[in-house]
């Protein structure tokens, strides 16, 4: 048997016709997936260079976001919020990638990024008025729930179509590079964007020009309704980096230090003028792909009982459990700062009265054009 | 002041605004070494370098989503479009993205980016190389659509594009790309405001509102029917969204006809707008049906091109039109 045909049923291709058939990455161990910890808790590589304090703040990180998600979630149910995109299962992608950012680096996120969000100092109360759409809100009431983002963070304004964003981080790379600063673009996306053309685009662009972007794939198994074996058919989605000439690595997603280490590689990477380099996180959507979503009608209960084993909170506090740097008490009182957190800023966010009328003609342009100003005084009953 | 084609005043265009601020860069297919297909940034890369002219693999989504990127980030990215025909896989980064990143980010972002394309027919180029997409822009809140008609105002109007701090899809009219020639100032800081028409040539019978590779066939026509005695005002709109609507209505009310020419389809062509900001706004005046002089609603035809164009002829008897009403 020559070599080629070894690769070839190495990746399940015994069938094919072709002799030449390009090596599939899976054959040469890159699809093995980065892991850190086990689902026990329990080292199986070594792991990141952090201290007890950095541990105890990545968890708490994550737990921040699931109280978040949980409240959030309530209030959608009890019709105080329109809409909101749960991201229950996905706090390791979030908080690992996010912990490893600089103040300088871009983030280009999708629209299931509130903890990269709030790592970032996206202001709880800033995301609260984002939802509520009220006067508040940077957004100005303009965009849905999740739809957020601000320059002085250096996050970037969600988009609801997936996978736009990514072109856009290789320009932010691409300013980057021009003014010779040392900062990276991130973007993140899930499956289901690695079918766009924007995906494409922005990864071709990426590779040629040599920009220091990290793409941060969330794998969560599902776009929408679409499982990943309808998506795709190669065996990983960080097998597609080859295809582009840039580096591709794949990860426990639900392993906020195997997350974090690959994050700090490939920043420091890119950083380094190496190039782009692409991340796939696999994980699982646990909840439904939005509030409007009802995953009963494709998803069986039985699909999701793997994965709430791997939960990816429960998983890391069992290994600092086992370090002796997290208490029960502890754990009591993570999960009720937040807690009160979010109480205090609902309350203070609830009462604020809606946008001005008026200001859904601003920011259309720089200026307000004699058209908009006609039609704002036709609005508000004028001539 | 110096003679130049179209093409000359837009690459001296780009260059003199390259020199006075380095935040500006050109990206696009071929637009580097080879200097674009026609031509127009010839001679940039060499002289600012492959960082700032930069040719890009063919895919209008990477081109157009990262000068957002760019220009949200503080790069003043200048794109080219082949031809605008081949804009469409890119529709969706203009108008869900560049139009709207300032709007919907609360006016937190901008992206000062202009987009440039060669538009239009009359170079025997077909359905792929002849379309006016004006309207699909016009159409979209958070965009301003900039159509020269001479090398002056091509100069003018593309450093004023550049200048400004909204995104710009600035249509270039192909056929006049050598064929017009003029008096172009050579002075840096000359600029021609946006947003302003300019009056062509001045008459009292009829207002001829056009734009692009129509003006000069309006002006031909103004010289037919001169001899009739009949004067026309030829206004060129040049920006076309946000409209100068007082240079229209202006000209509307002296003359009470009008006659709309563009080469794009008719049906919610732009000129559609134009007869309805007319009719909303100044149907006392008018003495007759707005008549409008289109390419038909069919698609571009390549042997029956010079059927499909409005030219002088058709002008002349749309100009008639509404001087027998």
């Amino acid at each position: 048997m020559v070599e080629s045909e070894v690769m070839v049923q190495a990746a399940g291709l015994a069938q094919s016709p072709f002799r030449l058939i390009h090596t599939p990455l899976s054959a040469n161990g890159a699809s093995r997936m980065v892991r850190v910890l086990d689902e026990e808790g329990v080292e199986v590589a070594p792991p990141p260079d952090l201290g007890d304090e950095d541990l105890i703040s990545l968890y708490e990180w994550m737990v921040r976001l699931r109280v978040f998600d949980t409240r959030m979630l309530s209030l959608q149910r009890q019709g105080r919020l329109g809409f909101f995109v749960p991201s229950s299962g996905e706090e390791a992608a979030q908080i690992g990638t996010a912990y490893a950012l600089r103040p300088e680096d871009w983030v280009f996120p999708a629209y299931r990024e509130q903890g990269v969000a709030l790592h970032r100092g996206f202001p709880l109360e800033g995301i609260l008025c984002q939802l509520l759409g009220n006067s508040h809100d940077y957004m100005k009431g303009r965009q849905m729930p999740d739809h957020f983002g601000s320059p002085k963070y250096r996050f970037a304004v969600a988009s609801s179509p997936v996978g736009t964003q990514i072109p856009h981080a290789v320009g932010a790379a691409w300013s980057a590079r021009l003014r010779r600063e040392a900062s990276v673009a991130t973007v993140y996306f899930g499956d289901g964007a690695t079918s766009t053309g924007d995906f494409h685009a922005g990864m071709n662009f990426a590779a040629v020009q040599q920009l220091p972007v990290v793409f941060y794939c969330k794998n969560n198994g599902w776009a929408i309704s679409l499982p990943c074996a309808k998506q795709y058919r190669c065996e990983s989605l960080a097998d597609r980096a080859i295809g582009y000439g840039m580096p591709g690595v794949r990860v426990d997603g639900n392993d906020v230090l195997a997350v974090y280490s690959a994050a700090q590689e490939a920043l420091e990477w890119a950083r380094s003028g190496s190039g782009p380099v692409f991340v796939e996180m696999v994980t699982q959507r646990m909840g439904p792909h939005s509030t409007a979503d009802d995953p009963t009608r494709y998803r069986a209960a039985e699909l999701l009982e793997p994965w709430k084993k791997k939960d990816p909170i429960t998983r890391f506090r069992r290994y600092l459990e086992s370090m002796g740097i997290w208490s029960a008490a502890e754990e009591e009182r993570a999960h009720a700062e937040m807690d009160a957190r979010i109480t205090e800023a609902l309350e203070w966010a609830e009462q604020l009265p809606p946008p001005d009328t008026s200001s859904m003609f601003e920011d259309v342009y720089a200026e307000v054009p004699w058209h908009l100003d006609e039609q704002r005084r036709e609005l508000q009953g004028g001539e | 002041m110096a003679v130049m084609n179209m093409v000359q005043a837009l690459n001296l265009a780009l260059r003199e605004e390259m020199r006075r601020d380095d935040r500006i860069v050109v990206i696009g297919e071929d637009v580097g070494r080879l200097g674009g297909v026609f031509r127009v940034t010839e001679g940039l890369q060499q002289e600012y370098g492959e960082e700032r002219v930069v040719d890009t693999p063919l895919n209008e989504i990477g081109i157009v989503g990262a000068a957002i990127g760019m220009a949200m980030t503080g790069t003043r990215p200048c794109v080219e479009i082949q031809f605008a025909d081949f804009i469409y896989p890119a529709f969706d980064q203009i108008v869900n993205e560049l139009a709207k990143i300032r709007y919907r980010s609360g006016g937190q972002f901008s992206a000062p980016c202009v987009i440039r394309t060669p538009y239009g027919g009359g170079v025997r180029g077909g359905h792929y190389h002849s379309q006016s997409p004006e309207a699909y822009f016009v159409h979209t809140a958070g965009l301003k659509v900039v159509v020269p008609s001479t090398p002056a105002d091509a100069k003018g109007l593309l450093k004023a594009a550049i200048r400004q701090d909204d995104p710009v899809i600035f249509l270039e009219p192909k056929r006049l790309y050598r064929s017009a020639k003029d008096e172009v100032p050579e002075d840096p800081e000359f600029v021609v405001p946006l947003e302003v028409a300019r009056m062509a040539r001045e008459g009292s019978d009829v207002t001829v509102l056009a734009y692009g590779a129509m003006v000069p066939l309006c002006l031909e026509a103004a010289k037919v029917v001169a001899q009739g005695g009949t004067e026309l005002e030829v206004i060129d709109i040049r920006t076309l969204w946000p409209l100068d609507i007082d240079a229209v209505l202006g000209s509307v009310k002296k003359t009470g006809r009008v006659v709309i020419v563009h080469e794009a389809p008719r049906a919610c062509g732009y000129g559609a707008e134009l007869a309805a900001q007319i009719a909303e706004r100044a149907i006392d005046s008018l003495q007759a049906p707005i008549v409008r002089v289109t390419g038909p609603d069919t698609p571009f035809p390549y042997a029956l091109e010079p059927q499909y164009l409005p030219d002088v002829d058709k002008i002349v008897r749309g100009v008639e039109r509404v001087l027998k009403y």
